[in-house]
């Protein structure tokens, strides 16, 4: 089943919670939403749960639209943040609640509850009381709980928050087996960028209640629609650079250096903002550096070094190859190929590119 | 550990004399109700009756119709704490998660009734009662018990506690409202309203002025009321009237063993109505 958002607008109070959202979600597809707290993601779905009636707009399921249908009529699953399992029932009862709610007859209800628990890999548990699991075995009830009146929509809400590190990426790809074991239409709402990227076919980005990127994990990354998507998406996070035209065509100065940087001469503007990713930054020598400056911080994160070099009064962040042996107060000339820096304008902090002479297609071939 | 040990038994010798001090009236109840008449007013008093007379009991049900009481006794516990449990239950859930106009304002409206001693209430809800033509039934005994604003606040307060996440899901589970209170809400409160419940057949069944008030038949009296049958012109009969106290609060006697917990967490609960 399709789900297709029409220009939805919610406003609480004073508040516009989400503004004017767009967009289809094809059938058997994982979507998420994601964006820091306050940006209107928990609440896109709570409308798409019925949990929430949009101010205008339009939510349709398949052709059916079903904006002011309750959400007990919706046919959904939904796995909150705190799972919301009710305390009172055994794990088996909770699977059977949503069943027995349809009116099932108890032993076919019965059935189909062990299925969902074996699914989910909570067989030997449904005698037990909520309170008597682990985070990671009461997400799985609440997983099972929603599938198990075969939903047409799979809804979830930061469901791996509550969960430690480790138990976050088993739950994670967990989620994803399940999702696609059963096919099912899902929508998973996350601040985690890292998340979003790994669970999902397709990742939506907002903030402020407004979709900024709607795109593929991977272009989100590469191709980044303006500088919010940019800092958000990637980690450690992305640098920003102010860079002024200077005479010479095609060159530009860096704002706080006397630096020039070749840029490519298309760009119009007279102030650029560029945007370097940390793990696109590379130690050179002199001749091809962009950027020199001096080690003022280093340390090693697993496989890769972090160093921060300061130049003038900018700090830039960058992961080098942790063989290269480097020490803080050392001079260090930072590379970057060409069609890794990314340019934004600096009013409105929109892509420069986006809309040129890229497009995603074009731009992935060139990567491979 | 010196200075803990003397403190323990200071407390367990001032619980002690507590404990003593409320059970002696139950002590004094039980002997007088096995004594000849001779030794009930005798001085000194008598602790432990020179004769056993059980007889006492067979003859103080001769004295009135207790077995009608009895049954009047438990239809009007038993309705009235349903009923009120149904109402405390709809109201809680209505001051707790539904949204209407003024929800705040009845609320405290509500509150502050409580403040409003019960005696000073007797005689308008007796005119009422007498209005709606119900004095001397048992509705008279029932219907103005079946709602207490204290029991709508403990809840209340119990249901607030409870996550609005577990209304949602249950909406997303196929909820009805009534149907999320029936079988999320209510049986998640259900240590509230045991407490409630409780408390309820306490004062229903020990109530004494309201139905001596609105009652005038014999068939409608109550176990309490019954024991005036004992006061004559002749005097009091002390002897008969312990054995029929004892044997009506037999009853809540034995509810106090079972339900110690919460009757105490009830009571404690009271302390809050100030």
């Amino acid at each position: 089943m399709d789900v297709r958002i029409e220009n939805v607008t919610m406003e609480f109070q004073n508040t516009v919670a989400v503004n004017s959202l767009s967009t289809t979600i094809r059938n058997g597809e994982m979507v998420s939403l994601l964006g820091p707290s306050g940006c209107g993601k928990s609440t896109t779905l709570m409308l798409l749960a019925g949990l929430y009636k949009p101010t205008c707009g339009n939510i349709y399921f398949g052709e059916k639209n079903v904006t002011n249908i309750d959400a007990e009529k919706r046919e959904i699953g939904m796995v909150f943040q705190n799972y919301a399992l009710y305390p009172h029932l055994s794990v088996l009862k909770n699977i059977m609640f949503p069943l027995r709610m349809q009116k099932v007859p108890k032993r076919e209800a019965k059935d189909r509850a062990m299925e969902m628990a074996r699914l989910v890999q909570i067989g030997h548990l449904v005698d037990r009381k909520p309170g008597q699991l682990s985070g990671g075995q009461q997400q799985r009830v609440a997983i099972a709980r929603a599938l198990v009146k075969k939903p047409n929509l799979l809804l979830l809400d930061e469901p791996l928050s509550n969960l430690d590190a480790r138990l976050r990426l088993e739950m994670r790809e967990e989620i994803r087996r399940i999702q696609q074991e059963v096919g099912i239409t899902a929508i998973f709402v996350t601040h985690d960028q890292e998340e979003a990227l790994s669970i999902s076919d397709r990742v939506m980005l907002m903030k402020d209640g407004v979709l900024q990127q709607d795109s593929i994990p991977q272009e989100m990354y590469r191709k980044p629609i303006n500088s919010f998507a940019a800092a958000f998406i990637g980690n450690p996070p992305i640098n920003f650079l102010l860079a002024r035209k200077t005479e010479q065509a095609g060159n530009y100065e860096l704002v706080n250096s006397s630096q020039i940087i070749k840029l490519p001469g298309y760009l119009n503007q007279q102030k650029i903002q560029i945007g370097l990713r940390p793990e696109n930054l590379f130690l050179t020598d002199k001749d091809n550096a962009l950027l020199t400056g001096e080690v003022i911080h280093l340390e090693t994160i697993g496989r890769d070094t972090l160093i921060r070099v300061q130049i003038e009064d900018v700090t830039i962040r960058a992961l080098i190859d942790p063989s290269i042996p480097i020490n803080v107060g050392d001079q260090c000339h930072l590379g970057i190929e060409q069609d890794h820096v990314h340019y934004f304008d600096t009013e409105n902090g929109s892509n420069l590119e986006r809309g040129n002479s890229y497009d995603g297609q074009a731009n992935m071939e060139q990567y491979a | 550990m010196v200075r803990s040990a003397l403190s323990r038994t200071t407390v367990y010798i001032l619980l002690s004399l507590g404990a003593v001090l409320m059970l002696l009236p139950f002590v004094w109840m039980i002997s007088t109700s096995l004594k000849a008449p001779n030794e009930v007013m005798a001085m000194p008093p008598v602790w432990v009756p020179t004769e056993w007379k059980f007889e006492n009991f067979t003859e103080a049900m001769k004295v009135a119709p207790f077995d009608r009481y009895f049954i009047n006794s438990v239809i009007v516990t038993l309705v009235s704490t349903i009923g009120e449990l149904l109402t405390t239950i709809l109201a809680a859930y209505a001051f707790s998660r539904l949204n209407f106009y003024g929800r705040d304002i009845v609320f405290a409206i509500l509150l502050g009734t409580m403040m409003v001693p019960s005696e000073v209430l007797l005689i308008p809800n007796f005119v009422t009662l007498s209005n709606l033509g119900w004095v001397d039934t048992y509705s008279a005994l029932i219907v103005p018990w079946t709602a207490s604003v204290f029991a709508i606040f403990l809840l209340r307060q119990y249901f607030l506690g409870i996550p609005k996440e577990l209304s949602f899901a249950a909406k997303v589970d196929g909820c009805s409202e009534f149907k999320f209170l029936w079988y999320v809400m209510a049986p998640l409160a259900k240590p509230a309203l045991i407490t409630v419940a409780l408390l309820k057949v306490i004062n229903s069944w020990n109530a004494f002025l309201w139905p001596i008030i609105v009652t005038n038949s014999q068939e409608l009296r109550t176990l309490p009321v019954g024991l005036s049958a004992f006061t004559t012109e002749a005097g009091i009969k002390y002897e008969l009237l312990m054995a029929a106290s004892s044997m009506v609060i037999f009853p809540m006697l034995i509810l106090f063993f079972i339900m110690q917990k919460y009757i105490v967490a009830g009571v404690a609960r009271t302390g809050l109505k100030g």
